[in-house]
């Protein structure tokens, strides 16, 4: 049982920055961009934030910092988002190149920036926000030992995310705006919605999202940032296509990628994994391999945005 | 003589080529830029560093540069072939790196082979490594659908933890942790490094150049490469005008991938210290094949060149380093010229639309 529990709480780890990067990117999408640069978003988001922590952990201690440090990364994601933002909406590049510019920028700007003014590549801080056991909740037999003990409170603020996003995209007028955006931008624009605001509201979320996903991904599994985050942003890209563009299938779909990165990361902490010999490498593999096995039998009927990588061309109405 | 100008400056060519000198223009002030935040004192000396490149180290440091250059424009070629026939090759790296892998692997192991041919095995087998990997994503994309740039992520991944292990398995020198050298396929110098004395450069360059030569020859002068353009344009018209177009993309990824598996089997059978390293990183040169097509606007002949200079760079910030510098800020200039590269086509197209109105009045 305890190796269950185990197992659900790293899944929580690798899961939930998944779920919060792609529903940055089904915000960004939805809107009519795509957005490839999530993983460099990701980068410069963690970056910035743990290099902020670095600084404060001296001044500040405790969960206080940590949401500083969140606020910090939500910052930092949008304004390297502007970039992508810039590119694609106003000057109507490839999507894809400009989002691989973003993304051979972030850890090129990372490790330099850190060799220039840490002297070492790595960002390291000190991990002071591991909740060993919430206050009451975690006493509630098995939810308990699942859900509230050893874990961070940005478990939680994944779920929030969630919900509020849902919320947004289906409930709110201006989720109804930018769905038109992706799906039919000169008919928006013809019904009075600006496209081009619309849209970079969406890569902003996007970014916004990005970051913090990269802050939450990390802080929980190192305490040295690398200037990387082992492909996170294009593994969440897939979980947004696995999860059909729809927040309630991203949530299953992030769970399900995390669930398969737990079992990479962790095989060695479980005997009878480790007994049945199977190379550490093909653990590895295994979510980028299920990526394609799952893609394979659902991209034909897909739910993608109808408007998304194009650039809105009002001429075209 | 004046029509002559007129009519280069509102050609196609001239507009690509005057955007990416715009492009590489921007990155280079942005390098110096970031130099100067960083070391203010020395940023000056850095810079002439980075743009001397290899000629940091006489003929030595070009022959070595024109080493480092060779990969680089195999991965452009194949990233730009994949552009020009519709798909974004993202893959290059595992094709490369699956590439080296079975070069090496053939170039160790095949020691049936006489000598002086195994290198010609060796780099056979790298190239279809490639293009059985970059198969793999022209197959989902022909027959499921599924998004060329996802599979080809993944693909890499997969490729460079399946390289690992098998290099662990097959061709492994535990002492340094890398692959061991495969002295019996070591490409052949042609009598380059009597004019680059003591530097690495081989028959590498010179293959770029040739494969450069024939996929332009492909694309520009055959049916069959316009048929993989006219699929690239428009896949349902193609198959309306009974082109197979589920064939042609599996094709087109193959080539692509060959492109690539061949310039991993000549980065790593060059005998000049190169060896898989086993460590869970992507390799570079696939990436630095985008920068490359993309400021060559993916034309065969241009990539020779963006490639030349796209490995001048790294040149540059390999001798940078001898000072203290991050050679990371060559990536950073990279980025920035791709990011700006991705302006010049809008650029460019605005362009067309200009010079095509003017046309249509005059006519």
């Amino acid at each position: 049982m305890s190796t269950f529990y185990f197992l659900v709480q790293q899944t929580m780890f690798y899961s939930i920055p998944l779920l919060i990067v792609a529903l940055g990117g089904m915000f960004s999408e939805r809107s009519g961009v795509v957005n490839i640069a999530l993983e460099g978003i990701m980068i410069v988001g963690a970056f910035i934030s743990l290099y902020f922590m670095r600084s404060m952990q001296g001044t500040i201690s405790g969960q206080l910092l940590l949401v500083l440090s969140m606020l910090v990364a939500v910052g930092s994601g949008m304004l390297i988002s502007l970039l992508h933002a810039y590119a694609s909406i106003n000057m109507k590049a490839n999507q894809v190149i400009s989002g691989t510019a973003v993304n051979l920028f972030a850890p090129a700007f990372a490790i330099f920036t850190a060799r220039a003014f840490i002297g070492v590549q790595q960002v390291t801080f000190i991990n002071q926000y591991r909740i060993a056991a919430v206050p009451g909740l975690s006493s509630i037999p098995v939810l308990g030992p699942l859900f509230f003990t050893n874990t961070y409170i940005t478990t939680y603020i994944g779920f929030a995310i969630l919900v509020i996003s849902w919320f947004v995209l289906y409930k709110t007028r201006f989720g109804l705006r930018l769905r038109a955006c992706g799906e039919h931008p000169q008919a928006a624009d013809a019904a009075g919605i600006n496209v081009y605001r619309m849209r970079y509201a969406g890569v902003l979320i996007s970014g916004a999202l990005a970051g913090l996903g990269g802050l939450v991904l990390t802080v929980p599994v190192t305490t040295a940032f690398d200037g990387q985050v082992a492909g996170y942003g294009f593994l969440a890209l897939a979980v947004l296509i696995f999860g059909q563009w729809k927040p309630g299938r991203i949530l299953f779909a992030a769970f399900f990628f995390g669930f398969m990165k737990t079992i990479a990361a962790a095989y060695t902490g479980i005997p009878w994994l480790l007994q049945l010999g199977i190379p550490g490498n093909f653990f590895k593999m295994t979510p980028f391999i299920m990526t394609i096995i799952v893609l394979t039998f659902t991209s034909k009927k897909s739910a993608a945005p109808k408007a998304a990588g194009e650039p809105y061309d009002p001429g075209k109405r | 003589m004046n029509i002559k100008l007129n009519r280069l400056i509102k050609s196609r060519g001239f507009a690509s080529i005057s955007a990416s000198l715009g492009a590489i223009l921007i990155g280079l002030l942005f390098g110096y830029i970031i130099l100067l935040i960083s070391n203010p004192s020395e940023a000056g000396f850095g810079f002439m560093t980075i743009l001397r490149g290899g000629f940091n180290q006489g003929v030595r440091g070009v022959g070595n540069g024109l080493y480092m250059s060779a990969p680089i424009i195999l991965t452009g070629l194949s990233v730009g072939f994949a552009f020009k026939t519709g798909l974004f090759n993202i893959g290059a790296s595992g094709q490369f790196i699956l590439g080296a892998f079975a070069a090496i692997y053939v170039g160790v192991k095949w020691t049936f082979l006489p000598d002086g041919t195994v290198w010609i095995a060796a780099l056979l087998a790298g190239a279809i490594a490639g293009a059985l990997w970059a198969g793999i994503v022209g197959v989902l994309k022909a027959y499921r659908n599924v998004n060329e740039v996802i599979t080809s992520i993944m693909l890499n991944y997969i490729g460079m933890y399946l390289v690992n292990y098998m290099v662990v398995q097959t061709v492994f020198n535990p002492t340094r942790n890398e692959s061991i050298t495969p002295s019996r396929a070591i490409l052949p110098k042609l009598g380059l490094n009597q004019i680059f004395t003591n530097s690495s450069v081989n028959i590498g360059i010179i293959l770029a150049i040739v494969f450069a030569i024939i996929i332009y020859i492909i694309l520009e002068k055959t049916t069959f490469g316009f048929e993989l353009k006219a699929v690239g344009y428009n896949r349902d018209a193609s198959r309306y005008a009974g082109i197979n177009e589920k064939r042609n993309i599996i094709l087109s990824m193959m080539i692509a991938g060959a492109l690539s598996g061949l310039g991993g089997g000549i980065l790593y059978l060059s005998g000049a210290g190169k060896h898989i390293e086993i460590v869970d990183m992507l390799a570079p040169e696939g990436f630095n094949g985008i920068p490359v097509a993309l400021l060559a606007s993916s034309h065969p002949i241009g990539i020779i060149f963006s490639g030349l200079f796209i490995g001048h760079l790294n040149m540059g910030g390999f001798y940078m380093q001898r000072y203290d510098f991050v050679p990371e800020v060559i990536d950073i200039m990279i980025a920035i010229i791709i990011y700006f590269s991705a302006f010049a086509l809008a650029f460019k197209a605005f362009l067309e639309k200009v010079s095509k109105k003017k046309g249509g009045k005059s006519a």
